[in-house]
């Protein structure tokens, strides 16, 4: 009966051993391994779509498995960004400051090197002073830690007033759009004094690193699929077991999880904002491959994305996420990269890149009609059919075959 | 003997209807109780307010030796304190198979926490066995509960009930839907069960009521009409009217 973690649930090792071989095989094509099949930008691209993979994870957890249908977290996933980013720029302005200050003819005091600083990064909005909420910019430590934390207490706030008032449904799925809109809004104007709609830029240089991009773009395809990984065998820990059994009752029937005891309010927090820091975290590792964020990012349409990944790929199982996820931001690339050939119709021209998400919404609408399970849902028919089910019963219509419990000795 | 339940004075009212009006009732421990009544008495808000579902206007529901006042707590804590409740419909939850949903609702602390690093002891495998057994779902604890017919996932329900342990037990037509030879079953297990426990059994169907061999409330309109044995509230000329008449 008792059986180790792994051995309950196998898929845990067929995906490590799937993304080991990706991160290998992309490494020894990449240019930094000398072989060159693929560009650097097309290694950053697979990068980015490890974190986006991680967030889809995320986003399975608190839907597929939790119910709740967050249209909000993208706003994590762009906050986590910011949070890095604010280091990233700071240490890298800071250098090519104390660079070009090392030549003047008196040395400069630190308050001049900040203000130079300030004026270099905040030029662009017609201001020269750090606002507050770059008190710690300078150092990375901090910074990391806001990572998690900035976004961990807006969700556990937000979540904290949402799920007290019972808001489920629609209505929180609304409530989180206008979470996410609003952030987006207050980020655009320049007092939000994260430089506005230019957003944070030169995130792909890291302060410090005299090594190509080349390289970079490697590590952090590494650093993505580690954190892909852990994010993978942590979320599966977490849904197995009790909790993932509660948390699937919530899903199901939530009124009777609360007659049974269980403070139905606290598990959707505890998902909401778990789930929010592991977004933040795959939103920190993106937005260096992607070299910019800016509040675009964090529209309500990105979490719209979201949704439709995990729809697609198979929500209620992690996998299916990650096919998801992979799959459909790999294909928009291709399409909206204009690499598809258009499709001449004689009266009329289809341009991939504007007809791409007529497709997309196309596609959503089949698989939630005729395939509810996703793409996920076809390891099923493999596995139905490699292993017949036939427990309780004979293992053959002759009457001389062994039953179960004798086959079983 | 004290009340372990003691409802006194309420009254719901929804959009101007008042379906609980003035409604006391009182069990003890280790009774054994059926509510009757036509339909819209207010039997299901009547368990909606005990288990803190719905809110009343007025009135108080005191719980207990040290008479807490359950209109205060929310439904998981009303959960915790010991009070069960079997839904009309069986709610089982059927993705999950049958071991887990008794999991689920064996006496364990509820917290998140816990909850995340609960792994199940040999203890509690042994106590899920038990109670597969006591409702006759032994053959099924590795199955998905969704395949299991009407009458087992009723079972299964009164399973997980029994694993909270409540000390009093709700039970919303538990034969609704039930063959003969399951009714007679049913029956058995509620007057064994009301033996170490208070049960409070929702039934439309009298003949069922009769073999719980039991007292009996009869509600109308909201409130309590007659109480007392089967046979005396059968006599009563006003029940005969509004419920047994028709």
């Amino acid at each position: 009966m008792r059986q180790s973690f792994i051995a309950r649930n196998p898929s845990i090792l067929v995906f490590l051993l799937c993304l080991a071989v990706f991160t290998l095989a992309v490494t020894l094509m990449s240019h930094a391994m000398g072989a060159g099949l693929i560009s650097t930008s097309f290694v950053k691209t697979l990068g980015k779509t490890l974190c986006l993979c991680l967030v889809a994870i995320a986003m399975d957890l608190v839907w597929g498995y939790c119910g709740i249908l967050s249209l909000g977290h993208f706003a994590f996933f762009g906050l986590g960004g910011y949070m890095i980013g604010m280091w990233l720029m700071y240490a890298r302005t800071e250098i090519i400051v104390a660079e070009s200050l090392a030549n003047a003819a008196i040395p400069p005091t630190p308050q001049e090197v900040v203000d130079a600083i300030g004026s270099q990064i905040f030029g662009v909005v017609g201001s020269s002073d750090f606002p507050p909420i770059w008190h710690f910019a300078h150092s990375l430590p901090a910074q990391l830690a806001l990572v998690v934390l900035v976004p961990g207490l807006l969700a556990l706030v937000f979540g904290w007033l949402a799920f007290r008032s019972r808001v489920t449904g629609v209505y929180l799925s609304i409530l989180t759009q206008a979470m996410t809109l609003a952030l987006s809004l207050y980020l655009f104007q320049n007092e939000s004094g994260l430089r506005g709609n230019n957003g944070l830029s030169g995130l792909q240089n890291l302060p410090g690193v005299s090594a190509s991009q080349d390289w970079v773009s490697l590590w952090f395809l590494w650093g993505s699929a580690l954190a892909l990984g852990l994010g993978y065998v942590l979320c599966a820990w977490v849904v197995s077991g009790k909790f993932g059994s509660v948390i699937r009752g919530i899903r199901d029937d939530e009124a009777r999880v609360r007659f049974l005891g269980y403070s139905v309010e606290g598990y959707k927090l505890f998902i909401f904002t778990f789930t929010a820091i592991i977004a933040a975290v795959a939103g920190a590792l993106y937005y260096p491959q992607a070299g910019i964020i800016n509040p675009g990012e964090i529209a309500p349409i990105a979490s719209i994305y979201l949704a439709v990944w995990v729809a697609i790929g198979g929500r209620g199982r992690l996998y299916g996420a990650v096919i998801g996820a992979a799959l459909v931001s790999l294909v928009s690339t291709w399409f909206t990269g204009g690499m598809v050939p258009s499709l001449p119709l004689g009266f009329y021209t289809v341009d991939w890149v504007d007809w791409w998400l007529v497709l997309l919404g196309l596609s959503f609408v089949l698989v939630t009609l005729f395939a509810p399970k996703g793409i996920g849902g076809l390891v099923d028919l493999v596995g139905a059919r490699v292993i017949p089910d036939r427990h309780g019963a004979d293992y053959g219509p002759d009457k001389g075959s062994l039953r179960e419990e004798e086959g079983r000795k | 003997m004290s009340a372990l339940l003691e409802v006194s004075g309420i009254s719901v009212t929804f959009d101007g209807y008042k379906a609980i009006r003035n409604l006391s009732f009182e069990i003890g421990e280790r009774e054994l109780r059926a509510i009757i009544g036509p339909n819209g008495a207010g039997k299901t808000t009547f368990m909606d307010i005990v288990t803190g579902k719905t809110k009343p206007d007025e009135g108080k529901v005191l719980w207990g030796e040290m008479s807490r006042n359950l209109l205060k707590m929310r439904e998981s804590k009303i959960a915790q304190a010991g009070l069960g409740r079997k839904f009309q419909r069986p709610t089982v939850f059927e993705d999950q198979s049958v071991f887990d949903n008794l999991l689920m609702a064996l006496k364990n602390p509820r917290g998140a926490f816990a909850c995340l690093f609960y792994r199940p002891s040999r203890a509690d495998r042994a106590r899920v066995g038990e109670l597969a057994e006591e409702v006759g779902l032994q053959e099924h604890l590795g199955r998905t509960s969704g395949e299991l017919s009407h009458g087992q996932k009723q079972w299964l329900e009164i399973g997980m009930l029994l694993a909270q342990e409540p000390r009093l037990m709700l039970v919303d037509e538990p034969a609704a839907g039930m063959t003969l030879a399951e009714r007679e079953h049913t029956t058995d297990l509620l007057v064994n069960l009301a033996k170490t426990r208070a049960v409070v059994v929702v039934e439309h169907d009298m003949e069922f009521v009769r073999r719980l061999n039991c007292r009996v409330t009869v509600l109308h309109e909201g409130s309590v009409l007659a109480e007392g044995s089967l046979d005396h509230v059968t006599r009563d000329p006003r029940v005969i009217e509004v419920y047994l008449g028709r």
